[in-house]
């Protein structure tokens, strides 16, 4: 199938997805469950990464300042940006990908394969609506909440780097966070995560509920589904870069 | 009672049911039969629509399904039961919950309601130990049961049933194709069964349909179907010695050269 069959069939589903819920109550029962399972169910990962992402590049970034013209609380500065601008949203996103976006496409898979989506079908439910739309809501609510948590843990994994290894006194680094601070940043860092939200769960609902066949197809369709995630997830961060920090 | 008329459909030019027409009747059990790849399922989805047939009418009790809208058919969908193959039940809820999910998602009922209409239901399938466990905790005749009653809490109408005995070994399958004809009477309901298993096209066929490469070949019950002239029916149906020889069995039984309980010493006679 090429491109624009994927494409075209991907907007007929985001458009179905849109009817009267059968029964609001389920409904919202569903996205509640899809909240604790991609929210609660990623914090483990989300905090370790973000806890050494910010780790690392404090330490990296104070071994390449080695110049006595620039001032230490710099190291502060560049950790903050970069975890706020990049390692957060776009990094974390990707893992999210991963884990987030290869469990929803199994789900529908195997829902599709044993035929539990066609049982939701004859009882009158759309499946659609039903299934893949607490996922993508879900997704647009906790992810910019974990990435939120993620640039806290970052900083917070910095700081504790630098005071750690002795680059830094703490005092120094929170002075450093406070220097040029451009509150848009985490504008941008949101409308990031959202695009990027929509992006992981949607695509990966898409490859799990067309599957077709089996076992193998359900992990083909996982594996494609985190693929084509991470490179619209780069596409897209690279667009919304060039087109929001002007 | 649901009528079709001159349904075709086809998958990548590859034409899978042709011309096919039939009519299932309320309170029986039809069977739908025919080998592997003939088509029953296909035709079964379409009854459905869970696909959309290229060609033909599908008519429930006077009103055509293939005309109505989506909004229409939401609505008769929820007086529709349907077992599948593979029971599809939902992994992450219990048997108590899998069977309340259409209460759940269709009716006004209060909690204490529904779990009483559940027991009621899971009892009337022999199932009344079984509330908590999952799906993965249960054997597949158990299964199947869990889908019959999941397909009768509504009360529907019509029951659509794809190999109820698919995987099951015969003392099971005879349990399972009972029940669904004891329900269907019950209800009142207009069952139609996808099978190849001989035992239930025998036992419970009131209304069979045999159908072969997509096409109609043969209709009528399980007596007439021992004396079918219908050379590919005959393939199909007694396949092998043992069958036959049952066929022969039976033919004597109709024309009343034995008797119904008959034993070993009047066989040997």
């Amino acid at each position: 199938m090429g491109f624009f069959t994927h494409f075209g069939r991907y907007l007929i589903m985001l458009k179905s997805m849109f009817s009267k819920p059968e029964n609001s109550r389920m409904y919202w029962k569903e996205f509640m469950h899809q909240c604790v399972e991609i929210g609660i169910g990623s914090l483990g990962i989300v905090t370790l990464i973000s806890v050494f992402m910010g780790a690392v590049s404090a330490i990296q970034t104070a071994y390449q300042i080695s110049s006595p013209l620039i001032p230490p609380s710099t190291i502060a500065q560049i950790v903050r940006d970069t975890v706020i601008l990049e390692f957060s949203p776009t990094i974390v996103c990707i893992v999210l990908a991963g884990v987030v976006g290869s469990k929803i496409a199994s789900e529908l898979g195997n829902m599709r394969v044993s035929e539990q989506i066609d049982a939701l079908e004859i009882m009158g439910i759309n499946s659609k609506s039903y299934l893949i739309m607490p996922k993508i809501i879900a997704s647009l609510i906790t992810m910019p909440l974990l990435v939120i948590l993620s640039i806290a843990l970052g900083i917070w994994g910095g700081r504790m780097a630098v005071s750690l290894t002795g680059i830094l006194s703490t005092d120094v680094y929170d002075i450093g966070l406070l220097n040029g601070f451009v509150p848009y940043n985490i504008e941008f860092a949101l409308i990031k995560t959202f695009t990027f939200a929509f992006i992981i769960s949607s695509i990966s609902a898409y490859y799990g509920y067309n599957v077709k066949g089996g076992a193998l197809e359900i992990g083909r369709s996982s594996t494609k589904s985190v693929v084509v995630s991470c490179v619209m997830i780069l596409i897209s961060d690279y667009m919304l870069a060039a087109i929001l920090l002007k | 009672m649901i009528e079709f008329k001159n349904i075709e459909k086809g998958f990548d030019g590859n034409k899978i049911l042709q011309d096919v027409s039939h009519v299932m009747y309320t309170g029986k059990c039809n069977l739908i039969i025919g080998t592997s790849g003939s088509g029953k399922t296909v035709l079964q989805k379409c009854l459905v629509g869970l696909f959309e047939p290229d060609k033909g009418e599908i008519i429930y009790d006077g009103v055509s399904f293939t005309d109505m809208t989506d909004e229409h058919r939401k609505l008769l969908r929820q007086q529709i039961g349907m077992l599948f193959q593979g029971s599809a039940l939902f992994d992450s809820m219990t048997v108590e919950q899998n069977v309340m999910f259409p209460l759940d998602m269709f009716s006004k009922a209060s909690n204490a309601e529904k779990r009483k209409k559940v027991d009621e239901v899971l009892e009337r399938v022999n199932l009344d130990k079984a509330h908590k466990k999952f799906p993965s905790e249960i054997s597949g005749g158990m299964k199947k049961r869990v889908g019959i009653a999941r397909a009768i809490i509504l009360n529907p109408k019509y029951l659509f049933c794809d190999e109820p005995n698919s995987g099951l070994d015969p003392l099971t399958s005879m349990l399972i194709d009972k029940l669904i004809q004891d329900i269907t009477r019950e209800y009142n309901m207009t069952t139609i069964i996808n099978t190849h298993d001989m035992n239930s096209v025998m036992e419970i066929g009131e209304n069979i349909l045999y159908m072969r490469f997509g096409k109609k070949e043969w209709t009528g019950n399980n007596r007439e179907i021992i004396f079918s002239n219908n050379e590919h029916l005959n393939e199909f149906i007694f396949a092998s010695e043992f069958l036959h020889d049952a066929k022969d069995m039976r033919m004597l039984e109709e024309k009343g050269k034995i008797s119904g309980d008959r034993n070993m010493d009047e066989l040997l006679k």
